[in-house]
């Protein structure tokens, strides 16, 4: 069954078309990961998926939910108390944690189950506590976030997003804020929630955890998605010259 | 008269001079709020206007807007203010020019809070008005509160404007006693009183800004 499902995804900013008729559906368990240079597109797909950014046209569909629907070429968004429940399906992992520096670790966790899901406070911290220990903080619950690491404050931000039971997560370059020692702690999290087959797209530059935690891959390049695929083919033998260019680099 | 028995008859105005401050206090931080709100607000009518009235209530002098509320209604309407309604024209004019003051002060401290904030409570779920209440408004209350520590020390000292009403607080007293008396001494004991004042303003605020220093 697919969770997430993109059809025909478009979006401009200011006349310019940054995304061109991208179409992408994420089966559950699966891991996808987008690769690409800077300005390709891949972020802001990710935001319109997450809906922070809304699209021109295109439909998205999550669990076949429809959150947008296209009309003629133009997107039509769900109503608001549609969205929001639609909203409870993904998690999103931020590039810089966005974590609420005012809250301790364990209420930047709770509060949005409890508070948005009405769940009971008791279940709420357990789960909070598994995740933490899970994540290595067992120790840091009241801890702020300014007393934390990087890596550490990434792990918290993952486990708010997972305290939540979403069906799938969505990573943006979850490690481009952090040196190459914290990076392999985050990468290290992920691995374990793909073998628990947690449902997964990451927007990454870490091309060598691309290749080996995903299903499938897709290069973007100028708001299209150039070449996609196995994730071995894709990264040690694309075809495309605009992705062989891209990966030069790395090969 | 003896110095004792000029901070005595002063004193007795004290009493009114934190009326004032504390009265203004009250209704100008949430009306400051309010008046933040609709500046940024989306409506362009709305946040023109109010951003219009914030232009003349902080370019104009306060000593002014106090006249204007006390003897407008007069030259207006032909009503003459009572003696009684005299702290209400003052608390008016004082809300209305303190609420322009802090109201700028709200909008930057809002404006100041990274998008991702937001962005992070709303894939969250949370409302608008919870992400602005749980999340941004307390981190925007610790940016703010040293710009807020000085308007209220300004405050303080604006209460003395009041004497252009010949309302009795503390200062309009000791300038009455300092023409009776042909003394220079009522204005040093003003002053003493008035820093005595606002180092009870820093201490207090300086006590919120470390209660508030438990995260960056």
């Amino acid at each position: 069954m697919n969770i997430l499902k993109i059809a025909h995804c478009r979006k401009q900013f200011d006349g310019k078309e940054v995304l061109s008729d991208i179409s992408l559906t994420v089966d559950e368990g699966q891991v996808v990961s987008i690769i690409g240079p800077s300005g390709s597109g891949k972020s802001t797909l990710l935001r319109c998926a997450t809906l922070l950014e809304t699209m021109d046209g295109g439909a998205l569909r999550y669990l076949g939910k429809s959150a947008v629907r296209d009309e003629n070429g133009r997107a039509v968004y769900a109503s608001h108390a549609e969205l929001k429940e639609i909203r409870t399906c993904f998690g999103l992992v931020f590039q810089n944690f966005n974590l609420f520096p005012h809250y301790s670790v364990l209420k930047n966790i709770t509060e949005a189950p409890m508070l948005i899901q009405k769940r009971n406070k008791a279940e709420v911290y357990e789960t909070a506590r598994d995740l933490l220990k899970k994540m290595g903080l067992a120790d840091r619950e009241d801890a702020y976030p300014y007393q934390l690491s990087g890596g550490q404050q990434q792990r918290v931000s993952i486990a708010r997003a997972l305290a939540m039971k979403p069906k799938m997560l969505f990573f943006d370059e979850p490690t481009s804020a952090l040196d190459p020692e914290l990076t392999g702690e985050i990468l290290k999290v992920i691995r374990d929630l793909a073998a628990e087959h947690m449902t997964m797209v990451i927007v990454t530059h870490e091309m060598a955890f691309a290749r080996d935690v995903s299903d499938h891959v897709l290069f973007m390049d100028g708001g299209v998605i150039v070449e996609q695929g196995n994730p071995e083919d894709i990264i040690n033998n694309p075809s495309q010259e605009r992705t062989i260019q891209f990966l030069s680099r790395f090969n | 008269m003896t110095l004792t028995a000029m901070i005595a008859k002063m004193s007795e105005g004290l009493g009114r001079t934190c009326a004032i401050f504390f009265l203004t206090l009250l209704f100008s931080l949430p009306l400051g709020l309010l008046v933040a709100l609709m500046r940024m607000s989306k409506n362009k009518v709305l946040s023109s206007v109010t951003s219009a009235c914030i232009s003349v209530l902080r370019g104009t002098p306060l000593m002014l807007q106090l006249i204007a509320v006390a003897y407008g209604p007069f030259y207006l309407f032909g009503y003459t203010l009572l003696v009684k309604e005299k702290l209400l024209a003052i608390i008016i004019a004082f809300s209305l020019n303190y609420a322009a003051y802090f109201a700028e002060i709200y909008r930057g401290g809002i404006e100041s809070m990274p998008v991702g904030q937001y962005e992070a409570a709303h894939v969250l779920g949370y409302s608008k008005h919870q992400t602005f209440m749980r999340i941004i408004m307390p981190q925007v209350v610790k940016r703010i509160l040293p710009s807020v520590t000085n308007e209220v020390i300004t405050l303080v000292k604006d209460t003395s404007l009041a004497f252009t009403l010949a309302y009795m607080e503390m200062f309009s007293i000791g300038k009455q006693i300092a023409n009776s008396q042909s003394s220079f001494l009522p204005f040093v004991i003003a002053g003493v009183f008035y820093y005595v004042m606002n180092m009870i303003v820093a201490f207090v605020m300086s006590r919120c800004e470390k209660a508030l220093s438990y995260y960056r």
